[in-house]
């Protein structure tokens, strides 16, 4: 059913350089700077972002904050329903012990990824806090978890899917909303 | 009893023809067309097969000693199930088939069953260890048919030349199991392919051809009749051939899996009903004995009906038992796939189960004629059926064609006049 | 996705997806073993029989040590094979273990075909750690990870598998494995090793070591059981060693930039010497850190593809 197209746009390129630009100053903002502060993308999606977002902290503040990688492949609660395969390992190639870590997610939903995202991080050490930030929150949470850095608040049913679309994966940039779960 | 109208097949007596055949107590009383019998009970033998009694020469009843795998009562319904009239049994019972009493004791107990007859192989060697000459003499005299260490060959070849020269001044042959055990220590499947694939020490064909050369040698220097059992390999067919043209008193038998199935049936799943000794051979092989028994190098088919308890066989392939039962699906199995695809003639049918094996034996001849013993079997060449746990007879249920589609089978069974399978099924 | 097998038994029935399948969830394994916290809940909840019906273990800590780390519950269990004298049979041993409800069994025996009769007891999955002669999967894809880490592929690499041929599950799971990624193995070894039938897995056989070590890209040395085969098979330690061991001599035949590999324990003067051992071009130690991120991986994906069971 995804051939016919997204039901709707909610955000074009311009609305997401903007927003990543406004999350970026918050980020600064609420750290003091960036000194800290280093950004952890969850596969694959929130990883791209997470290089976005450095490279708007970078031209704000003169350096830029290291950047990991996820896969929460492992972490999942829900290895015996689904799997995929594994092909972006982990790799986070800086201490996280006293960081300020900045979770990266493009759709933040039920919550469980950032749950799993979360024993998965500790797994590597002690931050001193842990943020998430967002491209875009729709809603529908099973867990208590919420977003320090939200992109755009988007209602949504769980019969429709939010996609956020990046240059590296999917050649534009774009937050849609098409018809039907996700594939 | 009266069977009438069924195709009457008796090569010896070059009958092939439809007949009434007539049986009044043990012998045959008429065989003519249109035989009005008043009185006399009746089996329609329309789009029937008659022939002389089945023989199978080469069966393990395990009486005495494991009757928990098989015993004489269920053996000989097995046998009657198959259509066999006579089933020579092997001695590598517990204690061995080695002396006249024990011989006799296997005799008794088929005479007691009623059924098919019991016809002892006497052990070559005292309890077949191929050491020192078991009591042959004592034996034919008992009522032994033949002699053989079955299960394992006579190793020492000079032990052989022995055996060989011993039996010669009896009317009776040598039954070999070729298999020279340093060759094969150890093997499980053939040695090639099968052991490549499965992992599995090899059993190589050269273990039985090896053997049977010698075997033919000692059969020159003794003069001994020479049988071969179970041959398994296209070169051990060529030895046969070679020896019989040699004018040496050597035959020889096939089993129905070594025609049927090949080291390729067994695959990952390591089925242990088909671990045979020998083993299982390649395609090239069973054709070459196929080609063998359709021009008469190959003497007779036997089953080396070999029966195991479940916990022999439900286990790890390697140390499974070796064997398959045999005497309800051979002539099945024949039919089906020989006789049936017109490769093999009812008359070569005919000579390689009921009258061949009867010669080697020196068993008297029964056939299709006036005043014969009336040993007869009535196949249905048309009824399909399925091998399955209901079919067999046998108290094991080792059967390596379990599940398979077969087409002609037994249906009456004649043994001195006696009824002992009708419509297909033992009479109790 | 999820591997085209159930269970895995052997590398026969393994395509070329789900061997790259494990070998790239594999790296993600390598990577949490190099973490400070070598352990993710993955298999958290799922019990895992280590049934070693012959001892061995180094495979067995290797195993033991993947379950640990993600996660599962494991059970070690020694036992024998199916044997009236010993009493209980193989099947009855699985079924009993079965009925208190395990996820996998692991099982290493000395009967070749056990996993598979394993399978026909109990709706768990099971993974061959080596069956007789016959297969030794897991063992195979630590191979191929460690060769792939070093030379970026596995199409068109020729590997000289040497030693105790007709003996080894190890040869028995490598040579199709490799063959199914497009690699070349080429069997050496004396005729008394040799295999029956090598045409059966498409590959050539030679007696001669010289000749073929400088063609080759890995030279894969076989552990030899001297104990049994001494007088048996070869005549000697001392004799295999001057025909069919890796000494300098031969280290120096080989290409530049090519590996050797030993699936261990070494018998060092025998099939390899020390300095080749403990040469830079011995991945050996690399192929023990392989086994247990392979076997992490191939667990992972076999109890991670029971998509619909409960």
């Amino acid at each position: 059913m995804g051939a016919e197209g997204p039901k709707a746009q909610v955000m074009d390129e311009r609305d997401m350089e903007r927003t990543l630009t406004r999350i970026a100053h918050e980020i600064v903002e609420a750290n003091g700077g960036s000194g800290s502060v280093a950004m952890v993308g969850i596969v694959r999606r929130g990883s791209e972002i997470a290089e976005l977002l450095a490279d708007e902290i970078e031209s704000i503040e003169g350096t830029r904050p290291p950047v990991g990688s996820l896969d929460i492949s492992f972490y999942r609660d829900d290895v015996a329903r689904s799997i995929q395969p594994v092909l972006h390992a982990t790799d986070i190639p800086f201490a996280v012990d006293g960081r300020d870590i900045v979770l990266v997610d493009d759709v933040l939903y039920t919550g469980r990824t950032i749950r799993s995202a979360l024993d998965a991080i500790m797994d590597f050490g002690r931050p001193k806090t842990v943020q998430l930030a967002v491209v875009v929150d729709r809603g529908h949470r099973e867990l208590p978890i919420r977003a320090d850095y939200v992109g755009k608040n988007v209602p949504s049913s769980s019969e429709e899917d939010v996609r956020v679309c990046l240059g590296r994966t999917d050649g534009r940039m774009a937050v849609e909303i098409w018809e039907g779960k996700e594939a | 009893m009266l069977i009438r109208g069924a195709r009457a097949i008796d090569p010896a007596r070059g009958l092939d023809a439809t007949v009434d055949v007539l049986i009044d107590g043990k012998r045959i009383a008429m065989v003519a067309e249109g035989i009005e019998a008043e009185g006399h009970e009746a089996i329609d033998g329309a789009g029937k097969v008659l022939v002389p009694g089945l023989v199978d020469m080469h069966v393990h009843f395990r009486d005495p000693g494991y009757e928990y795998k098989e015993d004489i009562s269920t053996g000989v319904r097995a046998a009657a199930k198959g259509g066999f009239s006579d089933v020579a049994t092997m001695p590598n019972t517990d204690p061995v088939t080695d002396t006249g009493t024990s011989v006799r004791y296997q005799i008794d107990r088929g005479i007691e069953e009623g059924k098919t007859r019991v016809r002892p192989i006497g052990a070559l060697t005292r309890g077949e260890k191929g050491e020192a000459l078991a009591e042959i003499g004592d034996m034919t005299l008992a009522g032994a048919v033949g002699f053989s260490d079955d299960g394992h060959g006579v190793q020492s070849a000079g032990m052989m030349r022995t055996c060989m020269a011993y039996v010669s001044q009896f009317d009776r042959v040598v039954i070999a199991h070729s298999e020279v055990e340093t060759l094969t220590k150890n093997g499980v499947v053939n040695e090639g392919r099968a052991s490549t694939r499965l992992g599995m020490f090899g059993w190589p064909a050269l273990g039985e051809e090896l053997e049977i050369m010698r075997d033919i040698e000692l059969c020159r220097l003794t003069g001994c009749p020479l049988h071969v059992a179970h041959i398994s390999t296209a070169r051990s067919l060529e030895l046969v051939r070679q020896a019989k043209a040699d004018g040496l008193p050597v035959t020889c038998e096939v089993t129905p899996h070594h025609l049927f199935l090949t080291e390729e049936d067994i695959t990952d799943a390591y089925q242990t009903n088909l671990k045979m000794n020998p083993p299982l051979r390649t395609p090239d092989d069973a054709e070459a004995l196929i080609e063998g028994l359709v021009d008469g190098s190959i003497d007779c088919v036997v089953t080396d009906h070999a029966p195991h308890a479940k916990h022999e066989k439900d286990c790890e392939f390697e140390i499974a038992a070796f064997g398959t039962i045999g005497l309800e699906t051979s002539l099945p199995l024949m039919l089906t796939n020989l006789v049936r695809p017109n490769r093999l003639s009812w008359r070569r049918l005919v000579e390689a189960m009921a009258l061949t094996p009867r010669k080697i034996l020196r068993l008297p001849e029964v056939g299709i004629f006036e005043g014969s013993v009336a040993d007869l079997t009535l196949i249905d060449p048309e009824a399909s059926f399925t091998v399955d746990r209901d079919y067999l007879e046998s108290k094991s249920q080792n059967s390596a064609f379990m599940g398979a589609h077969l087409t002609g089978r037994p249906m009456e069974l004649f043994v001195s006049g006696r009824h002992v399978l009708s419509a297909g099924e033992v009479v109790a | 996705m999820a591997l085209s097998v159930k269970h895995l038994l052997d590398t026969t029935s393994l395509t070329a997806d789900d061997i790259t399948q494990i070998l790239d969830t594999g790296r993600s394994f390598a990577e949490v073993n190099s973490r400070a916290i070598k352990k993710v809940p993955a298999l958290r909840g799922r019990t895992i029989v280590n049934l070693f019906l012959e001892p061995s273990t180094r495979t067995r800590s290797s195993f033991e040590l993947a379950e640990k780390r993600l996660s599962a519950d494991s059970l070690n269990m020694g036992g024998s094979t199916s044997s009236v004298v010993k009493g209980e049979s193989l099947a009855d041993t699985i079924q009993t273990i079965s009925a208190m409800n395990v996820d996998m069994f692991v099982c290493r025996a000395s009967l070749a075909g056990t996993p598979h009769l394993i399978t026909e007891n109990t709706d768990a999955v099971v993974i061959n750690a080596g069956d007789g002669k016959h297969q030794h999967p897991t063992q195979a894809m630590l191979d191929l990870y460690t060769i792939r880490e070093h030379f970026g592929r596995l199409d068109g690499l020729k590997v000289a598998i040497v030693g105790d041929l007709s003996h080894s599950r190890v040869a028995g799971s490598l040579v199709p494995a490799l063959k199914t990624m497009g690699a070349t193995p080429i069997l050496v070894g004396p005729p008394t090793f040799q295999v029956a039938d090598p045409a059966f897995w498409g590959v050539e056989q030679t007696a001669d070591l010289d000749a073929v070590i400088p063609e080759v890209d890995v030279v894969y040395l076989l552990r030899v059981q001297l104990e049994r085969m001494e007088g048996a098979a070869i005549p000697s330690k001392r004799e295999y060693n001057r025909l069919y061991g890796v000494d300098e001599r031969r280290r120096r035949l080989m290409r530049p930039g090519s590996i050797i590999c030993h699936p261990g324990p070494m018998n060092r003067g025998m099939e390899i010497m020390h300095e080749v051992a403990d040469s830079p071009q011995a991945k050996v130690l690399d192929q023990v850190t392989a086994g247990v991120a392979t076997r992490m991986a191939a667990m992972y994906l076999l109890l991670g593809g029971e998509s619909d069971a409960y």
